[in-house]
């Protein structure tokens, strides 16, 4: 009975002590090739492109998007039907299966970021705070290419 | 030999697939021989200095059109900057091209807003709006479909869905055809190239 009041409490300190990772695979997380396209102002949303791999043994589920460049990040999707018509809408939250990636490029899913409070300048970087199911989050820094670029800089 | 009533259906179904056959192959030919277009350019509208531009106006001159809007984050912009390098890459041979951007988002694209966004691609591309009822005629001429789709998660609480290829147009205003979203702009200037020698 000690011991098992010891491990609850071993395990809430755990919990409390590091807010930002958990046990729950979220720290497996790896970010690669993010990139941004400049805005024009602040009046229209931006987008973001990236690739989410999961690197450890279970799955991850990414919940939510934080930047202080827009009030409200959100991941859409980009359909395309057999005619031709593409639209666009919020995808809601994304598991990433255990060894697997999930891409975030155009015409697919995107950051879409709405409310944009400062203009997306080229060349600069911007930090975006991913947020997962299990309490973990992972910050990564995006860089601000060209209005005409067509991927991530290599 | 005698043929059961069977086998006799089976023989008069080959009958009509070789008649068919044949049918097709004239009538498809007959189209390559008189070489008109399934459709013309068809359009007045307003661009983004302000001034009134028709399909006339760009007579002479290929025309690359494209149909989005302003507000877009993903799929105009990734095709604008295409566009963009499709036409860093024809080099000289890019005076003989014109690409548009029509919208479909009127409410919301006025010239004005137009004149912030196509010319940052600095691609040449002009910019092209109008009334409502301006764009409408415009995509009934140009056979594209668009619209309005109320999304609470959107800004201004709407997006647009559209057709999403990128159509091309001959010196006279014929349609040629169409690339699908997504096309990389090598493959479009290749196929470009190869269309405006013949």
């Amino acid at each position: 009975m000690k011991s098992t009041v010891a491990a609850i409490a071993l395990a809430f300190s755990v919990f409390v002590g590091l807010p930002t990772t958990s046990s729950a695979g979220s720290e497996d997380i790896v970010v690669e090739d993010a990139w941004a396209r400049a805005s024009i102002g602040t009046n229209r949303p931006g987008a973001a492109y990236m690739t989410v791999r999961n690197t450890g043994p279970d799955p991850v589920t990414l919940v939510g998007l934080e930047t202080p460049l827009a009030m409200m990040p959100d991941i859409h999707e980009t359909t395309t039907d057999a005619n031709g018509v593409s639209s666009m809408g919020p995808v809601g939250e994304i598991t990433i299966p255990a060894g697997e990636s999930v891409a975030l490029e155009p015409g697919g899913m995107h950051a879409m970021l709405m409310r944009l409070q400062i203009k997306m300048v080229e060349g600069e970087t911007f930090p975006l705070t991913l947020n997962f199911a299990d309490g973990g989050t992972l910050t990564v820094d995006v860089p601000i290419l060209g209005i005409a670029a067509r991927g991530p800089e290599r | 030999m005698r043929l059961s009533v069977f086998q006799k259906v089976l023989w008069g179904l080959v009958a009509i697939a070789i008649v068919g056959f044949v049918w097709l192959q004239v009538s498809t030919k007959g189209e390559q021989r008189t070489g008109e277009p399934a459709f013309r350019a068809d359009f007045e509208l307003t661009d983004h200095q302000g001034m009134v531009q028709t399909d006339e106006d760009f007579a002479g001159r290929w025309m690359l059109v494209f149909f989005g809007f302003a507000n877009c984050p993903d799929v105009c912009p990734t095709t604008l900057a295409e566009v963009a390098a499709v036409m860093d890459a024809l080099g000289s041979d890019a005076t003989q091209v014109q690409p548009l951007f029509i919208s479909i988002d009127p409410e919301r694209d006025t010239p004005e807003q137009l004149a912030e966004f196509v010319p940052a691609f600095e691609a040449n591309i002009i910019g092209l709006t109008g009334t409502p009822d301006q764009i409408k005629r415009t995509s009934e001429s140009f056979r594209v479909y668009f619209e309005k789709i109320e999304e609470a998660a959107s800004p201004d609480g709407y997006t647009m869905g559209h057709s999403s290829q990128l159509f091309l147009f001959d010196p006279q205003g014929g349609y040629v055809g169409a690339w699908t979203y997504g096309t990389p702009a090598e493959e479009i200037v290749a196929d470009l190239k190869a269309r405006m020698s013949l």
